[in-house]
């Protein structure tokens, strides 16, 4: 056997084990923040602060207003699934990345690409959802796009959106503020969304009702600072990779300890039958309507009962705590008083054989 | 959903947890044989909650892991082939060849897609008449069944662009293995539940007689597992060595008879190469001789490919339980999800895949 001296080693170069884009760089788990970290990073701003924590949107100061801004990109297939469609999600997704940031939506933008072929009745009904979402989103679509690649060169459409929204005057949530003693609430059950959608891509037929939780966050996130604008310093939406690539991502940002118990993560009975028979971890599924909130302990009572308020955040359930312990790392204590550590997804879930 | 919830309950884990604590007399060593149970074990924390009367060894039971190195290399060089439709199982797709995997395959333009069944392949050849559509049937006993339904299905419809890379593997030979080592330290098994739920549990009496070592087929939610080590540690107090069913809801003694009637006509018993171990006499499943103009290896040339494992993996030690994944010396350094060198790193099943999301670092106040 060959001698290696494994004392000075550490992780391969980023990115040298695949040459061409996978799947997985667009999965939300490691291989896609590696690509942001190692290519995106130094390519656009090469004295930056490589590694600093990226929120979901950045606040720019504007002639002094503090102005969120964030884009995001659906590809999601099929285009319409239970509970809604690549329109809402469109909307939903760019709003609640503004959210995040503690700021009220004021307006988005629309860019598509379509594929040759594509029937007008269905570009149709997925801009009615946009639209309609907009508006009871009460942000205004006021500028867009449109581009048609040959047949064949896109699945159907694609859709950009872009956001602006106005930070609130006393406002600062970003991953940074999160710290040790900060309480973590979760706004509602988990999975909905990635199950919903699963089930339909994969003709597979589990899932009975289930329908995808997308949803607008803003008002929610509304309620939680008239709670307290001070107490809410860190607030994430779950998307892709799910609730634990959220945790880790703020783990690994703000350079905190993150301690959860896995009981108090609601999963409904359908996405964890769904999950437990694909081999996927339900931590690990998207969700599009949800949230996690880190929260000064002293505030967590009052924006607990906020967000319990709300119909977006009826089931919110407070599931863990930011430690000094273990910076970097999510740990889960399990339902049997045992412990784990929970981890972002490579890339894409991969179901598993059997 | 019913199965699930009730075999999650805290209030039952504690009362069979002390029911072992109260028996067990000594620490014991068990094998939990299939990558499933191993996760379970792992996500659960049951190992840590047993750490005083159980030592777990982690058994050869992950489909993935143990597929052979020439089998991917033969199924990457089918599946570069602009002609060919190449369908897995997903966790098939990160495990590296000598040289790349599946999703470089697929990167670089081959035409690679996830199916959840196999009968899934048959679909897509159907559907595609001008292309090669070839199944890469992997997996234990498990997973072969609904192989040769994708077999019948294909032949029953007339469908000449349906081929298979068959590379199946049986259970008791490589239980009989580990127990034949000079080094084996394993006392009882939690036999794979899903595995006997299609073959049955007779083909588990010879192993019990000839090595009186206790079976207990075991199911794969915490409180099957717990069960399980309850009955296999009641055994081995009272030195009993007997084949137990501890996975009655799914497992009966005879197994599925028409999955066995349609095991029997499509796949032949052959001696297998299995990843880390090496060659098992009469341990896998190849397609019988009635069927061979379904073999891919065949038809697309590539039985003779051969090649060579990473010298610094050592997962043929950790799939026969000699050693556990972080005495690897490789573990979480050359060798991590992103990045493994061996396929016990690679599925979610595998042993140093499970250790190394849950375990790869001790957080203060760990209580192992």
């Amino acid at each position: 056997m060959t001698s290696v001296d494994m004392s000075g080693w550490s992780c391969p170069a980023p990115l040298r084990d695949y040459p061409r884009i996978v799947l997985g760089h667009g999965g939300g788990g490691v291989l896609s923040a590696e690509l942001v970290e190692h290519l995106f990073l130094p390519a656009f701003a090469p004295r930056s602060n490589a590694g600093a924590a990226l929120a979901d949107a950045a606040v720019l100061e504007v002639a002094g207003a503090r102005l969120a801004f964030t884009t995001d990109s659906y590809v999601v297939r099929p285009l319409f699934f239970p509970g809604g469609s690549i329109g809402e999600l469109a909307v939903h997704g760019t709003v609640n990345d503004l959210a995040c940031r503690g700021a009220w939506p004021v307006a988005l933008s629309s860019g598509f690409i379509l594929e040759e072929g594509l029937e007008l009745a269905v570009l149709d009904r997925v801009a009615r959802a946009m639209g309609a979402a907009a508006a009871a989103c009460g942000v205004r679509l006021v500028t867009g796009d449109t581009k048609v690649v040959e047949h064949g060169r896109a699945d159907g459409l694609y859709v950009n959106t872009s956001g602006i929204g106005v930070v609130p005057p006393g406002v600062d949530v970003r991953p940074e503020r999160a710290r040790p003693g900060d309480r973590i609430l979760l706004s509602g059950p988990i999975g909905e969304h990635g199950v919903a959608v699963l089930s339909v891509r994969e003709g597979l037929e589990f899932g009975g009702d289930l329908r995808s939780d997308t949803a607008p966050l803003h008002g929610l996130v509304a309620a939680m600072l008239a709670a307290s604008a001070d107490g809410v310093h860190a607030l994430r939406d779950p998307t892709r990779g799910g609730v634990a690539t959220a945790l880790c991502e703020l783990a690994a940002g703000a350079g905190i300890g993150v301690e959860f118990t896995e009981s108090a993560v609601a999963v409904p009975p359908a996405v964890d039958a769904a999950c437990g028979f694909l081999g996927l971890d339900p931590l690990q599924v998207a969700n599009e309507g949800r949230l996690v909130a880190f929260v000064a302990d002293a505030d967590t009572d009052a924006v607990l009962a906020a967000m319990r308020a709300h119909p977006a955040g009826a089931d919110t359930a407070v599931i863990g705590t930011v430690t000094a312990d273990h910076p970097g790392l999510v740990v889960a204590r399990t339902a049997f008083g045992a412990t784990r550590i929970v981890d972002r997804p490579l890339g894409d879930n991969l179901p598993r054989i059997c | 959903m019913r199965y699930l919830t009730e075999f999650h309950d805290p209030e039952l884990a504690q009362r069979l947890l002390d029911t072992i604590a109260a028996t067990a007399t000594r620490r014991w060593t068990l094998m939990e044989v299939c990558g499933g149970q191993t996760h379970a074990i792992i996500r659960h924390g049951l190992d840590q909650l047993l750490s005083e009367q159980i030592e777990f060894i982690h058994g050869p039971g992950c489909p993935v892991c143990v597929t052979p190195l020439e089998m991917i290399d033969q199924a990457l060089a089918i599946a570069a082939r602009p002609e060919v439709i190449l369908c897995s199982f997903g966790d098939m797709l990160r495990v590296p060849g000598s040289a790349s995997d599946l999703f470089s395959v697929r990167a670089a333009g081959g035409d690679v897609r996830v199916v959840y069944s196999p009968l899934d392949a048959v679909g897509i050849a159907e559907a595609n008449p001008d292309r090669e559509v070839v199944f890469f049937a992997v997996g234990f006993e498990t997973t072969a069944p609904a192989a040769a339904m994708a077999a019948v299905t294909a032949r029953r419809r007339r469908l000449a662009n349906f081929s298979m890379l068959v590379s199946h593997v049986l259970v008791p030979p490589a239980m009989e293995a580990v127990l034949g080592a000079p080094d084996n330290r394993v006392q009882a098994f939690l036999a794979a539940g899903h595995v006997c739920t299609v073959m049955g549990t007779a083909q588990y009496e010879p192993l019990v007689a000839a090595y009186h070592v206790p079976i207990v087929v075991t199911g794969f939610e915490p409180l099957d597992l717990l069960d399980g080590v309850r009955q296999a540690v009641e055994q081995l107090e009272a030195g009993r060595a007997e084949l137990v069913n501890a996975y009655p809801r799914a497992v009966r003694a005879e197994g599925n008879p028409a999955a066995l009637a349609m095991l029997g006509e499509i796949f032949t018993v052959c001696d297998r190469a299995w990843r880390g171990i090496g060659t098992i006499a009469a341990s896998g499943w190849r397609l019988a001789p009635a069927w061979a103009d379904l073999d891919a290896q065949t038809r697309f040339g590539v039985a003779d490919l051969t090649v060579a494992e990473s010298p610094l993996c050592h997962s043929g030690a950790v799939l026969q339980g000699r050693i556990r994944p972080p005495d690897c010396p490789a573990f979480g350094t050359r060798c991590t999800p992103r990045h493994p060198l061996g396929a016990t790193m690679v599925s979610a099943e595998g042993a140093c895949a499970a250790y190394y999301q849950y375990r790869r670092l001790a957080p203060a106040g760990w209580t192992p």
